[in-house]
């Protein structure tokens, strides 16, 4: 039955109940205004309701009537004995109508109320009519007794929710703890309910009275104060049973054991009446993407898997929306006009599946649809349209990462803002509504077919399993669902904690896994990992991202009854909620989303830690992450972690060739991979270790020998380079290492790989240019000019404030400079530059001006400009610049 | 907030003139001052207490513990005046019930149950210091001393404290 119509009859049969008590009301009080507006009220709804769902018959009664109540509202009709039969003989009218539809989904098409309708006309009017005809004409069918049995199970407006008798008798079961000894009456009445049921599926025609009586309606407030109540006897026992283990032969043993056993029974039983099919989510859900799939002309059918699935009704409200949301998007930007999509050699009518099914403790939905996929091209403009992120990270970034900025607030990526979606108001909300209840939401996209959502919640809210770790002597709780694994470190075993730049990684199953602190980001002390060399990794999922935190042990399991942190606390968003142990003690439990920002390093982040160019880390002489490995013969080499996106073991027997050249498929593409030693052959056995360069969605593999190690070093090129594909020689962990030139072997890419985009991967190097210019204006126009051309620009009002960065040890690779300036002038700033034994003394530097005559140019290059630009000539500054940097390449 | 419905008697509290009416305080001591919470308010007084401590919460709040199953959160009522934090080997603490949530109040001793007549309440003095004119709500005279009525809820509002 359509669900609007349900609600309807559900409705409308609560007020038709409540008109017959309030019509006898008022024929006892006739001028009590208070019962009239509120009968008046309801047959307003009722036709209202009527009209909108297309009901006429019902529609003109209820007019009648609404008619004759109005008079009596105002007082223009006196409530009279008859006028009030009249009126009761029409809601009979009405409820027969209801009945009917109830079972035909339709008015009954014979007969009609005129005989009603007249006298209620009459009554208006102000002339009495007593005789009315007996029952309608309407065939009835004998009255449906219980609507309500058909009305889904969700909360109505009064908050009350059925529960199925069979849950409360197992209950009842269960506090009386007589279920396994004999087999009480309740179970009996469930027996008796399956059969009633069972006759019902046979006789659909037949509407039985036992499964309403089978039903009692109980407030929802009062099913939360049970289910309190029995987490709170679930914490005591397992205080008892914490107890036990420290007993060795107890006489409470035994009656702790049942104590145990009925508690669990318990609480099973109030979960379950707190449970409901997530196809009470979805019933909404067939209808808009019908009226969606009618406004946006597309052809598109909703599958539903799994409706029966169930979960808390908590948990089931939470997730409404996010669900609607999501389908909208799938209908919306997923699935491709009808056209678009036979073109695209795809069936003409797009498909959206719903899929819901346990997984080891939550409840996992898919969404699934068969449309064109996320686009990554619209979804990277739109990054850059909304300034989230630079080109350049953007340079840096997978796929997947880039699609991850769906997630982001104000994101949504329809060209136009439709009725369906558009609105910026998308995704985040769903991600943030699926965290806030503890689950999470991944995604796979693939271009022309399809994308698709997975949502994982736990099944309950209120007890969730977790770990508990300790930290600084004081323990946490972490999510069991966000767990993946635990990792013992040691600085022996393979898997040991290194340090980038005093940020902890851990090597696992070559990748580096980004670590989070928790004693740092809680400020319980400072980590030294060195000192204690051994650490317990908690590695957890938390978004997309995989990281580990660093703990000092971790205990076991328990299962915890989440309560919410005291209000005096809540504004640390560090924890998602408290709990009292089986010991008894309080501890906190852990809300990683927060723990991840707060350390500040999404594995994004750190995985990729942007392959900032060579050139930028080579020369400023910080310590930097050096990746060590051996290729041929000789020293062993290195290059900078920065520039590898990642590290890979690839089964040779998997490499391909390609006009001589061997590649291999590499996450849905063509990886072209280059060998560390030219002419080196390469076997076909055994597996190869390839060090991956990303550009944009383009990845290099170079093959090596062996990775050695990370290490941390100052890079100083001692030697410089006497053959290609080498910037140098240095000495890294004590022994000579030669310094790759990751650029050259990229470039050794034919131009399809990396010059499609008319930049090539040199151009993506981040040069960094000082802005000095005393006008706010110029400062305003060159800023996002410069940074658009790729460069990261430090803009500083005066040639002053620019020296102070020189002292404070800032590094730029080129410094643009104004010459009239308050203070210091340009030429003044250049030859005081010049003058130094810094860093900044050789850079090139470009002078700017209004004036720029011939004599201006002549000046400016006398006094240590490398060129002289006038103000204005954009195009000529970005030239200047670009072909200054390109000349100095990496050395600047 | 003068106006809690605590009891009948309290709510009388500023009413002055009535000498035969009421109040009872449990009274307790902070630097030697003395502090009085409404009785009625007051679920327990607790001697020591493990208390497990909360990383990143205001200095004010010492933890969280376990009292008979329900969370209670602690709060040195010290540190909350601005004076050195309390010794939490010896301190005592009063655990009151606001807006549904525990709390423990952590002070140096708790006394006895004192009733106090409305005649020898008084209002804040409009010098006293304004940390602790927030969480006052007048002042007792007693013989030989002063009785200091703890206002609860504004003693729990740490945020505020700190914008101040």
């Amino acid at each position: 039955m359509d669900d609007l119509l349900k609600d309807f009859l559900t409705e409308t049969s609560e007020s038709i109940a409540t008109l017959d008590l309030e019509l006898v009301k008022l024929e006892q009080n006739p001028n009590d205004p208070d019962i009239l507006s509120n009968i008046f009220r309801l047959v307003h709804t009722i036709k209202g309701t009527c009209g909108f769902l297309g009901l006429p018959r019902l529609e003109h009664l209820a007019h009648a009537g609404e008619n004759v109540l109005g008079k009596f509202r105002d007082k223009e009709l006196e409530v009279t004995p008859e006028a009030v039969d009249i009126i009761l003989a029409s809601i009979d009218r009405i409820k027969s109508h209801l009945s009917y539809i109830e079972q035909n989904e339709k008015e009954s098409p014979v007969g009609d109320d005129e005989d009603l309708i007249s006298a209620l006309n009459a009554m208006t009017e102000g002339k009495s009519q007593t005789a009315v005809e007996g029952p309608s004409k309407v065939e009835q069918p004998p009255l449906a007794k219980a609507l309500a049995e058909n009305s889904a199970p969700e909360p109505d407006e009064f908050g009350f929710v059925p529960v199925r008798a069979g849950d409360m008798a197992a209950m009842e079961e269960n506090m009386s703890g007589t279920k396994n000894e004999q087999p009480s009456a309740a179970q009996e009445n469930s027996k008796a309910l399956l059969a009633v049921k069972a006759q019902d599926e046979q006789n659909k025609t037949t509407v039985t009275t036992s499964v309403a009586d089978q039903s009692i309606r109980v407030n929802v407030d009062q099913l939360e104060i049970l289910m309190t109540t029995v987490s709170e006897l679930v914490l005591t026992r397992n205080q008892l049973l914490q107890i036990l283990r420290g007993e060795k032969d107890s006489a409470f043993s035994s009656p702790l054991q049942r104590l145990n056993q009925v508690t669990s029974e318990l609480q099973e039983g109030v979960m379950k009446t707190r449970m409901q099919p997530i196809g009470n989510a979805w019933a909404k859900l067939p209808r808009i993407v019908r009226d969606l799939s009618h406004e946006l002309n597309k052809k598109i059918e909703l599958q539903m898997l799994g409706a029966e699935t169930e979960l808390d009704r908590q948990v089931l409200e939470l997730i409404k929306d996010p669900l609607t949301h999501m389908v909208r998007n799938s209908a919306d930007h997923g699935i491709e006009m009808p056209a678009a999509r036979i073109q695209a050699g795809k069936r003409e009518i797009g498909t959206i599946t719903l899929n819901a099914y346990h997984e080891g403790g939550h409840i996992v939905i898919d969404i699934i649809d068969d449309g064109r996929g996320l686009p990554a091209s619209k979804i990277r403009a739109k990054i850059l349209e909304k300034g989230l992120a630079t080109e350049s990270e953007l340079a840096n970034m997978s796929e997947q990462q880039i699609l991850q900025f769906i997630f982001k607030p104000g994101f949504s990526t329809a060209d136009s803002v439709t009725s369906v979606s558009g609105r910026g108001v998308g995704m985040d909300v769903v991600k943030t509504n699926v965290e806030k209840i503890g689950g999470t939401v991944d995604f796979k996209s693939v271009a022309g077919k399809g994308s698709s959502f997975s949502i994982k919640i736990p099944l309950t809210l209120a007890i969730v399993s977790a770990l508990v770790v300790e930290c600084q002597n004081e323990r946490f709780a972490i999510p069991q669902i966000s767990v993946v694994e635990l990792v013992q470190a040691s600085p022996t075993s393979e898997h040991r904690v290194e340090l980038i730049n005093e940020t902890p990684v851990l090597r696992l199953r070559n990748r580096l896994l980004p670590l989070v602190s928790l004693r740092k980001t809680l400020k319980l002390g400072e980590e030294n990992i060195q000192a204690n060399g051994n650490a317990f990794i908690v590695v957890v999922q938390c978004g997309n991202a995989t990281l580990g935190i660093i703990v000092d042990r971790v205990f076991d399991t328990e299962e915890i009854v989440v309560k919410p942190v005291t209000p005096i606390l809540r504004s640390i968003d560090a924890f998602s909620g408290n709990t009292i142990l089986g010991d008894g003690s309080v501890i906190m439990i852990l809300d990683l989303n927060a723990i991840v920002a707060r350390a500040g390093n999404m594995t994004s982040h750190i995985e990729q830690s942007s392959a900032s160019s060579t050139a930028t880390s080579l020369h400023n002489g910080a310590k930097q992450s050096l990746l060590l490995f051996r290729a041929g013969e000789g020293t062993q080499k290195a290059v900078p972690l920065s520039l590898v996106a990642r590290l890979e073991e690839i089964d040779r027997k998997t490499i391909e060739y390609s006009e001589g050249s061997p590649m291999v498929q590499y996450r849905g593409k063509l990886m072209p991979l280059i060998p560390a030693i030219a002419d080196e052959k390469i076997s076909t056995e055994g597996s190869q270790a390839v060090l991956v360069f990303a550009d944009k969605e383009k990845h290099m593999g170079l093959m090596v020998d062996e990775i050695l190690d990370i290490v941390e070093e100052r890079l100083q090129v001692d030697l410089s380079a006497r053959r290609p594909g080498t910037l140098g020689t240095s000495i890294i962990a004590g022994k000579a290492t030669d310094v790759l030139d990751a650029a050259y072997y990229l470039s050794q890419c034919s131009q399809s790989w990396f010059g499609e985009d008319g930049e090539s991967f040199e151009g993506d190097k981040v040069h960094r240019v000082l802005l000095v210019d005393d006008s706010p204006f110029f400062r305003n126009l060159l800023t996002p000019l410069l940074t658009v051309a790729g460069y990261e620009v430090t803009a500083v009002e005066t040639a002053q404030e620019a020296l102070k960065l020189q002292e404070d040890g800032a590094a730029f690779d080129a410094i643009v400079s104004d010459i009239e300036m308050p203070g210091m002038n340009g030429f003044d700033f250049v030859a005081a530059l010049r003058a130094g034994e810094t860093k900044w003394s050789k850079l090139p530097i470009f002078a700017m001006s209004s004036h720029a005559t011939p004599r201006d140019l002549e000046r400016g290059r006398q006094a240590g400009f490398t060129d002289y630009v006038a103000k204005f000539n954009r195009e000529g500054l970005l030239n200047a610049l670009q072909e200054t940097l390109k000349q100095g390449g990496i050395n600047g | 907030m003068a106006n809690l419905p605590v009891s009948s008697t309290s709510r009388e509290l500023s009413s002055v003139g009535d000498e035969t009416t009421q109040n009872m305080f449990v009274t307790m001591t902070i630097a030697n001052q003395v502090f009085g919470i409404p009785v009625l308010k007051v679920q327990d007084v607790l001697g020591p207490q493990r208390i497990a401590h909360v990383p990143l919460a205001p200095p004010e709040v010492l933890g969280s513990l376990n009292l008979r199953g329900r969370i209670v959160t602690a709060v040195d009522v010290r540190t909350r005046l601005g004076l050195s934090p309390c010794d939490r080997k010896q301190s005592m603490s009063v655990v009151v019930d606001h807006s549904g949530e525990l709390y423990s109040l952590v002070v140096d001793k708790v006394g006895e149950v004192m009733s106090l007549p409305t005649s020898d309440f008084e209002r804040n003095p409009s010098t006293l210091d304004p940390r602790w004119a927030e969480v006052s709500e007048g002042i007792y005279r007693l013989q030989g001393n002063l009785l200091v009525v703890l206002d609860v809820p504004r003693l729990l509002r740490l945020e505020q404290a700190r914008a101040a």
